[in-house]
């Protein structure tokens, strides 16, 4: 009898669970869709209600025509690209470099703030940190360059786009030195890094011969992402990126939003090239992996002992840590502002410190931070719900996730946002839902549901199977096993991945934007609305919170599991 | 946004007629009471934003109406979303019910006859406006305002300098020219797309064109080369000699002060008489700066606040555009350790103890007198804006 009951009650269980990836998938991939076609249609003239009712080219001639659109166009490819390969050169020669040095087990301790930092709040910081009059000029002026007034050469806003480069490497090379990491651990890096050594191999060398070509699968689409990141973001190119003409994706946002209803067109077409030269661009990454695997595998099949990767990857790190620097600064010079009653050039310094902004700021603070809040938590918990519901049921079902599953989670990753953002209103607006704090969790979650998934994953797909039978076998059904075996072995991966969830929903700019239509004021929004000039000491408060929220959630992930588990080593093993 | 105008005007449905006449101002007060009023303002300045949540405060105490400031980057985006609402259908429970606004963004609304009212004769505090000196408070951009919106800030170009590096202060755009050539890179102008750096431009227009009275009728394809013509060969002679060549623009005002506290510029335009003394006041500028004008007058103009014809808390509206014009609330605005802007109102309508709150305001040196203000210039109509933006981008954004 017990025996049978036990049957029925997986079967329910499972029942449901078994459309946990439809669901996922569907929360994911129609906005998307729908979104893409939202664009997609209006770029080729198709949009009945504004009269755009044949198709045509209008759109596309017009933004040839856009006045300074050549310049735009290669500042976005030239920023997008530089960024991209900077990225992955620093990511891997960091990598290289450090791995297996004692004193990197720290690194990841050192980047959890700039990874918890939404970019805007970085951009903002470096924007200050950079400036001719800013504080690293400061720092050496006058004593040191005799300059008693700024010098007047451009870097943040340089027509180059080198201050938009420099902003993304901050959180690119610490997010994808994360993926590194993460897939280090599955190819027992360490016992191959201490053969190759023991051939004779330096230890960078050992790494990107051996290590390398093992795990680089695995980074692939991370890398892609950063890409299409690269080519298509907002927020940082507003902050710090060329202003006449500005990016392409900054263009697009400008015309969607733009009183004068005929610019839909010429934005949806902008968009549209921009999913375009993402294409371009990743599929000439892709042609270059081949060459670089041609090339690589004869390096490596060469065997020689002792070059010069240890110097290279050397110099590469300590940029690296010249960056991390730069990051952690940044916020610093923040957080310094936010205390400061007047700060000039050319001080090092706050010439006075007072608490009283904060105190004037308290109360416009309160409400984009619960906001930033709610929507964050919401989206993170739902975002939780699915990832497990289909972790769990891939776990019951004795299936294992394809390669496919993977590309639909970077979906959103690899798509320009402006792309699909704009497009997917209407959905919105048919559904009445544009402006509500439910519009704004959907679209958040369509950016958490990935990063939470991705992080969940691994550790849970790694989890011993034999807890969960053996706590099969002495009875317990498959529900009591989740909530009392699984989830509490894997607490720590599960609070983090929430953590990370959290910190990508404080940081979103262009989908907070679009959902909220102005009425759901976030951290970022208010942020990146005071940057266009309002007084540094706001703008200093506004970035420092938004820092700082993100990694609460990250301090408390870290340290609640050691909290609640404080008598139980072995749990606490568990990373 | 724009998506929703998109969408709905497919299903748009014919507006109801709305008026705002037969109002009785007790009635008013009595409807507004427990309603919220969403003011949708530009929100780059932060001491517009501490009057705004000051104002919220205080008309919540007295009249139980509850103000939310609804932040914006660009006026154009609350027309937006009035004009979508209307393609939407949506002709009661709008979503702004008080818009901060003139210039273009009025025109827009008058226009298509997106504005409640008229309302202002039913305000009682409206009968102490200086409608006769001050013709901004009028005619917007030349457009006729007929009630549909309300004064509550007189605006008038000035320039602010610091005192330390700038002695020899300019009197026309033509010596600004010849200060810049001497000075190269010490001074900027906002971005063109912004109000204050196409204000910029129409100042310059105003005193180079031969013929300004031209400016207070549309501009046309016809004459628009040949009256701006002077004006760009000043800007192009100017350009170079500006803070990186001319090749970067702060994005807005409060952008360039910040250019001028940094020791990046010298001297910079701002909207606000009182710019330099409320700056001083905050910290924001060294108390070394101070305000100069054009020999020849400065363009000036008045911020209104118009209710959109769908607003859903109507009368909330109204007691907040009628509070912005009590005398206290203005001398509070005019208080330079506030927002520091100048009064709307008549001082001649005023009682003695309604003066005094004026007179009794704090001085300061870098605070201009009525004196030295000197003579207002009017907007042109709104297309010379519009037009030299566009132009403006045709030729330098390459």
């Amino acid at each position: 009898m017990g025996e049978a009951l036990h049957q029925v009650t997986v079967r329910r269980a499972d029942g449901l669970l078994r459309f946990a990836p439809a669901v996922t998938v569907a929360v994911l991939l129609l906005p998307i869709v729908a979104g893409l076609l939202g664009t997609l249609l209006p770029a080729f003239g198709y949009l009945p209600a504004i009269g755009g009712d044949s198709f045509n080219l209008d759109g596309w001639r017009k933004l040839a025509a856009a006045p300074g659109f050549a310049t735009s166009l290669f500042t976005t490819l030239g920023t997008g690209i530089a960024a991209s390969l900077l990225a992955v050169v620093g990511a891997f020669g960091f990598c290289a470099w450090a791995w297996g040095r004692p004193w990197t087990r720290r690194v990841g301790g050192w980047m959890a703030p700039i990874l918890a930092t939404p970019h805007s709040a970085i951009a903002l910081g470096l924007a200050f940190l950079i400036a001719p009059s800013g504080w690293a000029v400061r720092a050496v002026s006058p004593w040191f360059t005799g300059w008693m007034l700024p010098p007047d050469v451009a870097t943040v806003g340089h027509p180059s786009g080198g201050a938009l480069v420099l902003g993304l490497l901050l959180k690119e090379i610490p997010y994808l030195i994360l993926m590194i990491v993460g897939a280090l651990h599955q190819v027992a890096a360490s016992q191959h890094l201490a053969v190759a050594r023991a051939a004779g191999y330096a230890r960078a060398e050992a790494w990107l011969k051996v290590i390398l070509p093992q795990i680089y699968p695995q980074i692939r689409l991370p890398i892609y992402a950063v890409i299409a990141f690269s080519l298509s973001v907002v927020d940082v190119a507003l902050i710090l990126g060329p202003t006449n003409p500005p990016t392409l994706a900054v263009l697009a946002v400008r015309w969607f939003t733009d009183a004068d209803i005929a610019f839909y067109f010429q934005a949806s077409a902008a968009a549209i090239l921009l999913v375009m030269l993402v294409a371009l661009v990743v599929g000439a990454w892709v042609g270059m992996e081949r060459v670089a695997i041609a090339l690589g595998r004869r390096w490596i099949v060469r065997g020689r002992r002792r070059g010069a990767a240890d110097i290279v990857t050397g110099s590469v790190a300590g940029v690296v840590m010249v960056l991390f620097t730069l990051a952690v600064l940044a916020i610093v010079g923040m957080g310094l502002w936010s205390f400061a009653t007047q700060w000039r050039f050319p001080d090092a310094l706050p010439q006075a410190w007072s608490l009283a902004n904060w105190l004037r700021q308290l109360q416009g603070l309160a409400v984009p931070a619960q906001w930033t809040l709610v929507v964050g938590v919401a989206a993170t918990a739902i975002a939780l719900v699915l990832a497990l519901a289909c972790l769990e049921h891939e776990s019951r079902a004795q299936v294992r996730a394809g390669s496919r599953t993977l590309w639909i989670l970077y979906v959103p990753l690899l798509l320009p946002q402006v792309a699909f953002l704009f497009g997917a209103q209407v959905l919105l607006v048919r559904f009445n839902l544009d402006g509500t704090v439910g519009a704004v969790i959907l679209a958040h979650l369509i950016f958490v549901l990935p990063y939470l998934f991705l992080s969940l994953a691994d550790p849970w797909r790694a989890l011993d199977p034999r807890y969960a039978r053996t706590a099969a076998s002495l009875g317990a059904s498959p529900a009591r096993i989740l909530f009392r075996v699984k989830l509490p072995l894997l607490l720590r991966p599960v609070l983090i991945a929430c953590a990370v969830a959290f910190a990508v929903s404080v940081g979103q700019y262009l989908a907070t934007l679009f959902a909220g239509n102005g009425r759901i004021p976030t951290l970022t929004t208010e942020a990146v609305t005071l940057a266009a000039g309002a007084d540094r000491r706001v703008i200093g408060a506004y970035a420092l919170v938004q820092a700082v929220l993100p990694l609460l959630f990250y301090l408390s992930a870290a340290a609640l599991p050691a909290l609640l588990y404080a008598n139980r080593r072995g749990v606490q093993g568990w990373r | 946004m724009i998506v929703r105008r998109i969408v709905a005007a497919a299903f748009a449905l014919a507006a109801g007629s709305v008026s705002g006449q037969d109002l009785k101002w007790p009635d008013v007060v009595a409807k507004a009471k427990g309603q919220t009023v969403n003011w949708n303002a530009w929100a780059g300045d932060e001491k517009t934003n501490a009057f705004i949540a000051w104002m919220g405060d205080e008309v919540s105490k007295r009249y139980g109406v509850k103000v939310n400031h609804v932040k914006l980057k660009d006026t154009a985006e609350a027309v937006t979303r009035v004009v979508a609402e209307k393609a939407a259908g949506r002709n009661a429970d709008g979503a702004v019910d008080l818009v901060w606004i003139n210039g273009a963004n009025f025109l827009a609304l008058k226009q298509q006859g997106l504005l409640f009212g008229p309302f202002t004769q039913a305000m009682p505090n409206f009968a102490r406006v200086d409608t006769v000196n001050t013709r901004s408070n009028v005619v917007d951009f030349t457009i006729p305002v007929d009630g549909l919106e309300s004064p509550w800030r007189r605006a008038q170009i000035v320039f602010v300098y610091d005192s330390k590096r700038l002695r020899d202060t300019p009197g026309s755009v033509l010596e600004l020219a010849a200060w810049a050539a001497k000075h190269p890179g010490r001074m900027t102008h906002p971005n063109v797309r912004n109000f204050l750096g196409s204000t910029f431009l129409k100042q310059a227009l105003h005193e180079l064109t031969p013929d300004p009275e031209v400016l207070q009728r549309p501009a046309t394809d016809d004459n628009f080369a040949a009256v701006t013509a002077p004006m760009w060969t000043w800007y192009d002679a100017l350009r170079p000699q500006l803070w990186r060549q001319g090749k970067q623009f702060p994005d807005n005002g409060p952008a360039q002060r910040q250019l001028l506290n940094d020791g990046e510029i010298d001297l910079m335009i701002s909207f606000n008489p009182a710019e330099a003394a409320v700056a001083i006041n905050g910290g924001l500028l060294p108390d070394t700066v101070r305000t100069f004008v054009m020999k020849k007058g400065t363009i000036g103009n008045t911020s209104f606040v118009a209710i959109p014809y769908n607003a859903s808390s109507k009368e909330g509206a109204m007691v907040v555009a009628n509070f912005l014009l009590e005398p206290a609330t203005q001398a509070h605005a005019q208080d330079f350790r506030q927002m520091g802007n100048f009064s709307v109102l008549d001082f001649g309508k005023l009682s003695a103890a309604e003066r005094k709150r004026f007179e009794d305001l704090p001085k300061s040196p870098a605070l201009p007198t009525n004196a030295e203000l000197g003579a207002t210039l009017l907007e042109p109509h709104p297309s010379w804006m519009t037009r030299i933006t566009a132009e403006w981008e045709k030729r330098y954004t390459k």
